[in-house]
């Protein structure tokens, strides 16, 4: 399973993420819960990192203290060598399409993060990005008029136009259908090719962590820990026939235990 | 589904099946909608005039009656000033309700310690009748146009608190969470995703209380003025028992009433707060 081959950036140049010792636990008034446990991670400039676990594992909770959400109980987040203190704009977290606000059209969403810019250049940004994400002729309609594939496409917009280093992605297609799901993963690809962002991805789809990743981390159950880093070596665009494909995905379904059958 | 295909799926389907009722739930035609209210109200005009002849009173006045009524306040120049002076008593105590009503209300939503300490007392004067407060009003605020528009205002306060703080409670936290991430400033973060996040409960609230705002009117202006609705039926009772000038009263406050709800139900599909309103 462990592939060695010749990737861009991962051991020369200093990590975008660094993850040290990293674990999380929760207090409850009658007990201690230890959601994560260990965490060592190294995310590297412009890579799309998956991070793969069963629901309720703790993955979202890892993701939320690397964008500065929560203070880790363990260990040390750092960002470009910083500690993370907070969340910050240079990094944007991606909900589900909950985080669209329903009082804005597609463009006051979308240049939401701009305040600081002039009319002028809000105005051209916003413009960019709704071509983007492909949403040119509903730059005035609402959010409530919109399917659930065009918000979350919204909210990949209100990221990418604040021109982050960062984006995190908790579940952004789980809310939808399984044929927007694909297309919107094809557009991620797309979009992504073209911005380079470095991308940390949570998911409990097995299949959609080997379609988008650079490297799949799999996480054990509660408490969490990293079980394995799978590098998925397949370019882009993947087959998603092709036996490596194939490989790759068993191998992974393997290590989580399930057997890949109905 | 167009009309006509609904037509033929009630038609098609027996009846008392479930199919039918679904079509049964089709949006009522425009005549419809203007006729089966106008019916009611012709058919409480009847039944009004049945009931005073029938029973030969000599106190209650005909429809008719209250109609001549209506022309002669108008005649004297007092319907419309008096109808004035009560929505400007309304709109001052209303008005004041609202801004510190959704002022202290959002603090009150943000802060759990600040609602722990100031709660208490909102729901213990919460259920005291604003009436209740008219010996206190006319002390503090003498026979001015001050102790109705107060009692007003306590009318209206409250349930714009409670609105306000329950509306602030339930904003998700995806949309504070999206604003801190674009560290939007404390102001900005007021202005541009509290407010608007509240606005359609806010509403809805402002909507009730202007409904009890207007109904305690009559009452507050009891209170030693000598204007407005409330005045004219008090003063038609006891200055010779003008009870056809008290129903003329009576149906303006009903009337104006219905205009500002229905103007607040306007506003409800504005589209900055259209989104709170659908199911």
């Amino acid at each position: 399973m462990t592939v060695a081959t010749a990737r861009p950036a991962t051991a020369t140049t200093q990590p975008k993420v660094a993850i040290r010792g990293f674990g999380m636990t929760f207090a409850t008034p009658d007990k201690q819960v230890e959601v994560l446990r260990g965490i060592d991670l190294d995310v590297a400039p412009g890579e799309l990192v998956c991070v793969l676990g069963p629901s309720g594992c703790g993955k979202t909770t890892l993701l939320n203290v690397i964008a500065g959400f929560l203070a880790p109980s363990e260990g040390t987040v750092r960002i470009d060598g910083e500690p993370v203190a907070g969340p910050d704009p240079r990094r944007i977290f991606v909900f589900q399409e909950r985080g669209v606000f329903p009082w804005l059209t597609v463009e006051g969403n979308i240049g939401f993060g701009l305040w600081r810019l002039s009319e002028t250049e809000r105005r051209a940004r916003v413009a960019h990005y709704v071509r983007l994400v492909g949403l040119e002729g509903f730059e005035r309609a609402y959010p409530q008029e919109l399917s659930g594939g065009m918000k979350q496409r919204v909210e990949v917009a209100r990221a990418l136009a604040v021109d982050p280093d960062v984006l995190y992605l908790d579940e952004p297609f789980g809310a939808l259908d399984s044929i927007t799901r694909l297309q919107m993963r094809g557009e991620l690809l797309r979009i992504q090719e073209r911005e380079r962002k470095t991308v940390l991805f949570v998911t409990h789809d097995i299949d959609e962590s080997v379609q988008l990743a650079d490297r799949v981390v799999v996480m054990s159950a509660r408490p969490a820990q990293v079980r394995k880093i799978v590098e998925i070596d397949i370019p882009h665009p993947r087959d998603l026939s092709s036996r490596r494909y194939i490989e790759l995905r068993d191998g992974i379904f393997a290590e989580i235990g399930l057997a890949h059958r109905v | 589904m167009s009309e006509p295909a609904l037509e033929r799926l009630a038609a098609a389907t027996p009846s008392g099946s479930p199919r039918r009722a679904i079509a049964m739930a089709r949006p009522l035609s425009p005549a419809a909608r203007l006729l089966l209210p106008l019916g009611a109200v012709l058919l409480a005009l009847l039944l009004w005039q049945l009931a005073v002849t029938l029973t030969r009173t000599q106190v209650f006045p005909l429809p008719a009656e209250v109609a001549r009524g209506f022309a002669e306040l108008q005649r004297k120049g007092v319907l419309w000033s008096y109808a004035g002076d009560s929505l400007r008593r309304v709109g001052l105590g209303f008005g004041a309700a609202a801004l510190l009503g959704i002022a202290l209300g959002v603090p009150l939503g943000r802060a759990a310690r600040l609602d722990r300490l100031v709660n208490p007392l909102i729901q213990l004067l919460r259920p005291i009748s604003p009436l209740a407060w008219m010996p206190l009003a006319v002390i503090w605020f003498g026979l001015s146009d001050l102790a109705p528009t107060f009692l007003i205002f306590l009318a209206a306060f409250f349930p714009i608190v409670v609105a306000t703080t329950s509306a602030v409670r339930t904003i998700p936290p995806a949309f504070f969470r999206a604003a801190g991430n674009f560290a939007l400033p404390r102001g900005a973060l007021l202005r541009r995703v509290l407010l608007p996040a509240i606005l359609p409960r806010v509403l809805t609230g402002l909507r009730v209380a202007l409904g009890i705002a207007w109904m305690v009117v009559v009452a507050a202006e009891m209170l030693g003025v000598d204007s407005g609705l409330g005045y004219l039926i008090l003063d038609s009772r006891n200055a010779g028992k003008r009870y056809d000038l008290v129903i003329a009263g009576m149906l303006m406050i009903g009337a104006i009433g219905l205009l500002l709800d229905l103007g607040m139900r306007r506003l409800e599909r504005l589209p900055a707060v259209r989104w709170g309103f659908q199911s």
